[in-house]
């Protein structure tokens, strides 16, 4: 654990993308199998165990420390790994170091019951920089500013191979990739994917930012505000095996059994994961909808039922064993025409080219689109292969432009990590027809770093109550707020629900009074 | 025994001893003051008269322009004091820096301690801290959270040597407040053989000089300012903690930066400062030496008075000792911690 625990505490000072990799190089050439393979997992947060969660550490510190000094400490550090390895007392006399991979075998065989004593005698074998890195490898959120793209490339870098390679073959190998580092090593060929459901790396857009393109170059689709899904299935006959990736490679099959089960052709669909909703007839709800069905590892029978699911298909990446991504967009939406056919159209459809005119046209239909499911549009290159990442000029998304509400701020609360020294999450609210302020949303984003510092100041000089980590403020300033929609919500006395809601402006122009009414935000539910 | 509450009255600006019509470490000018240390949230100029150690008046001197001649202002050393409208002071080692004192009250039969800052653990550069026993113990609480246990200075030190001599291509840069934690961090790397020069930068050259006037021996400074770059190679500099991301420090040969503060303790804190090599060293008491300090004075009643005054008062409340908060404003520097 030593020199894991003296790895992440150098990424985590070191700022340059380049030396970060550099370390992560002489790590992985320097680093025996299987720990550097955990470390990895664990960097990218790769690994996941079950019985212990960030709940089962605050439990176990609450037999060694007061609750109350607990909390405290946990307001000031901002981080729960790094609160509890300072709080833990050092345990007497000099202990031999822990390996990475018996830390690993000891968190992933603890049950729920004996979790805590596990987690206790591995913090006893370790100083406080070692039971950082433990419980960070326990709990997950490491924030090393290590990716798994930049993880990746240290990886090629270190054995000298190819990083689209190693893209590849990263998601269709588990912790600790010993095939991989074997390979990687010469010690044996390149692992075979043939019968793996393996993730591809999506292909993302830029926002346009151009006045106009050409829809001669463009097709226009409608981009869906549900969550960006790849569903691959590998293997013919009955051993076939299909699985659900999210944007970032993550598989959530687990959430999601109806749409495994109805997925029964050998091939690769990349598409939006959407909830059907009643009061729009069937066709998609809200994300509010789609929120109850994520980060589930069971699904009730009742959840099924409430928030069915179904995926709105983009693109066909593979079928029958053939890869379609060399190809262009063109001839791959005419396989995924004569692809979707194929599939149960209970769980999924086509995602329909928008037939504008011009980009005028387009333009209108955008800005006359109220569907609560559309975020906008996307323009993609009709002569353009499916790469991954982010190419210029390849694909461009044109989100929907925002709500805006002008908010009086009501609370603050100081943020977590880098933040944990400045309050950086506001709480604001607008004017009830009684004249009472009454909270609409909470934004933790869309400030300038000069701003978040006024801000800051502002709630410092300007506190009317403490409650804990909470500061209630001079209800007097105004802060421009942009969403992308707003919902009818219990969670909120006001009755409304914001999305994505950020701070856009500050008016210090604006007397507080003249802020924004509950009425007119109702007004603008979809 | 006196009531305390009608002789002594703590103020967001600070705490005033009413017979004496006296303020200790005021925040805005006033008639006469009696300074803890130099620091500029506890001495400020403009006040009338100045009662302090010789060391912190010459500091204030040095910063603020404070006539130490001048005869309204007083001189005391450790042990020494003055009397007043009935009250007796006098000025007690804190250990914090160069000068700095607690200051205790006597006033018919009631005794009370103002620490001002202080640590415990040794400090080649000033007077250790004497527990000077008490009814009331006014102290700070800058590092009142468990998860503050400073380590051995002279690991971190070797961790400074460490990295110097792990890339000699370029220098370590060094954040280290200009009073106090400058000259501690090379008077305890002289301590630890480091015998090259050390560079620094001109913020720093006067009040290493006061040091030195005082005793404490630093070796040889040399200003970045004089140096060539490619001399700094391989050698350790020091600024204050502002320079550290400033463009001054494009004079020396591809810095390390690393800063010596209790803050650095914490990894997000480190992190916000764009540091590389945290230092954790710091003039004032940790969490272990500020919950046994108030056990080795065992006063009557414990006043706090800024830093995390939430987490000392949960630890008097779970040792059963009476304490309160006083919200002083004005006492947060940073910097200096």
């Amino acid at each position: 654990m030593k020199r894991f625990a003296a790895l992440i505490d150098r990424l985590i000072y070191t700022r340059s993308r380049n030396s970060k990799l550099a370390l992560i190089v002489d790590y992985l050439r320097h680093t025996p199998d299987p720990d550097r393979g955990w470390a990895i997992a664990a960097m990218t947060e790769s690994l996941d165990f079950p019985a212990v969660k960030a709940g089962t550490v605050r439990a176990l510190l609450a037999t060694r420390v007061d609750e109350e000094l607990f909390r405290l400490s946990r307001h000031f550090v901002g981080d729960t790994a790094e609160t509890a390895a300072l709080l833990w007392p050092d345990a007497p006399g000099k202990k031999a170091d822990l390996g990475v991979s018996e830390a690993v075998d000891a968190l992933a065989a603890a049950g729920r019951s004996d979790a805590p004593a596990v987690v206790a005698s591995l913090l006893d074998r370790l100083d406080a920089d070692g039971r950082y890195a433990l419980l960070k490898l326990a709990l997950g959120g490491m924030r090393v500013g290590v990716s798994a793209r930049l993880a990746k490339q240290a990886f090629a870098q270190a054995f000298g191979v190819p990083v689209d390679d190693v893209e590849e073959l990263w998601h269709a190998i588990p912790p600790p990739y010993a095939p991989l580092f074997a390979w990687g090593e010469g010690r044996a060929e390149r692992p075979d994917l043939a019968d793996v459901a393996f993730f591809r790396p999506f292909m993302l857009a830029h926002p346009l930012e151009e006045e106009s393109v050409d829809l001669a170059d463009y097709a226009a689709e409608w981009k869906w505000d549900g969550i960006r899904v790849q569903i691959v299935r590998a293997g013919s006959g009955g051993g076939g095996e299909t699985r659900i990736y999210s944007r970032g490679g993550e598989e959530i099959s687990a959430a999601f059994p109806e749409l495994v089960a109805a997925f029964d052709q050998d091939a690769v669909i990349d598409g939006e994961l959407l909830v059907r909703g009643e009061v729009q007839g069937g066709e998609a709800a809200s994300f509010n909808a789609l929120q109850q069905r994520l980060g589930r590892k069971v699904v009730s029978k009742k959840m099924l039922a409430d928030y069915p699911a179904f995926v709105r298909v983009y693109d066909l990446l593979a079928v029958d064993g053939n890869d379609l991504r060399a190809l262009s967009w063109t001839e791959r939406r005419r396989q995924l025409e004569a692809f979707v056919p194929r599939l149960a159209d209970s769980h999924f459809d086509l995602s329909q080219v928008i037939e504008a005119t011009d980009f005028g046209d387009l333009a209108e239909r955008r800005a006359g689109a109220r569907d609560a499911a559309i975020e906008g549009v996307m323009l993609k290159r009709r002569d353009a292969p499916y790469v991954a990442g982010r190419r210029a000029g390849l694909w461009y998304k044109w989100k929907r432009d925002p709500l805006v509400a002008d908010c009086v701020m009501m609370y603050a609360q100081r943020g977590n990590g880098r933040r944990a020294s400045f309050y950086s999450d506001y709480t604001f609210g607008c004017w009830s027809d009684a004249g009472e302020l009454l909270p609409v949303g909470k934004a933790y984003s869309g400030f300038t770093d000069e701003e978040l510092k006024w801000l800051d100041k502002f709630v410092r000089d300007n506190t009317l109550n403490r409650f804990g980590p909470v500061r209630e403020v001079e209800k007097s300033l105004v802060l421009e707020v942009a969403f992308d929609s707003i919902h009818a919500s219990k969670r909120h006395k006001s009755g409304l629900a914001m999305r994505f809601p950020r701070i856009s402006r500050i008016r210090r122009d604006k007397p507080a009074e003249e802020a924004d009414r509950i009425a007119t935000l109702r007004a603008m539910v979809t | 025994m006196a009531k305390t509450k009608t002789w002594i009255e703590p103020h967001p600006g600070g705490i005033y001893v009413k017979p004496a019509d006296l303020w200790i470490d005021p925040s805005r000018p006033v008639e006469r003051a009696a300074v803890t240390h130099g620091h500029a949230d506890h001495a400020r100029s403009g006040h009338g008269a100045v009662f302090a150690t010789p060391e912190t008046l010459a500091i204030m001197a040095l910063r603020y322009g404070v006539d130490a001649e001048a005869s309204h202002n007083q001189a005391y050393e450790y042990g020494d004091g003055f009397e007043r409208g009935g009250v007796r002071f006098s000025f007690h080692p804190a250990g914090h820096v160069l000068g700095s004192a607690q200051i205790l009250m006597e006033y018919r039969g009631e005794r009370i301690v103002v620490t001002g800052d202080y640590k415990r653990r040794a400090d080649p550069t000033c007077t250790p801290f004497e527990v000077v026993p008490c009814d009331i113990f006014v102290t700070e609480a800058t590092f009142g959270l468990p998860v503050f246990r400073h380590p051995p200075t002279g690991d971190e030190i070797a961790k400074l040597i460490g990295a110097v001599r792990a890339e000699p291509d370029r220098s370590v840069l060094v954040g280290a407040y200009a009073l106090g934690k400058a000259q501690r961090v090379i008077a305890e790397l002289r301590r630890a053989g480091w015998q090259a020069p050390i560079y620094i930068h001109g913020a720093l050259e006067k009040m290493c000089q006061l040091y030195a006037v005082h005793g404490v021996d630093l070796g040889e400074l040399r200003l970045v300012s004089e140096t060539d770059k490619a001399e700094m190679a391989g050698q350790i500099v020091l600024a204050p903690p502002s320079a550290l991301n400033d463009r001054w420090s494009r004079r020396l040969p591809d810095p390390v930066t690393a800063m010596a503060s209790g803050w650095m303790r914490v990894r997000q804190r480190a992190r916000q400062r764009m540091v590389e090599l945290p230092l954790v060293i710091s003039d004032h008491a940790d969490w272990d030496e500020l919950t046994a300090t108030i056990g080795e004075v065992n006063p009557k009643e414990s006043w706090i008075t800024h830093g995390s005054e939430d987490g000392l008062l949960r630890w008097c409340e779970l040792t059963q000792r009476k304490a309160r908060a006083l919200h002083l404003v004005g006492r947060d520097l940073e910097e200096e911690a």
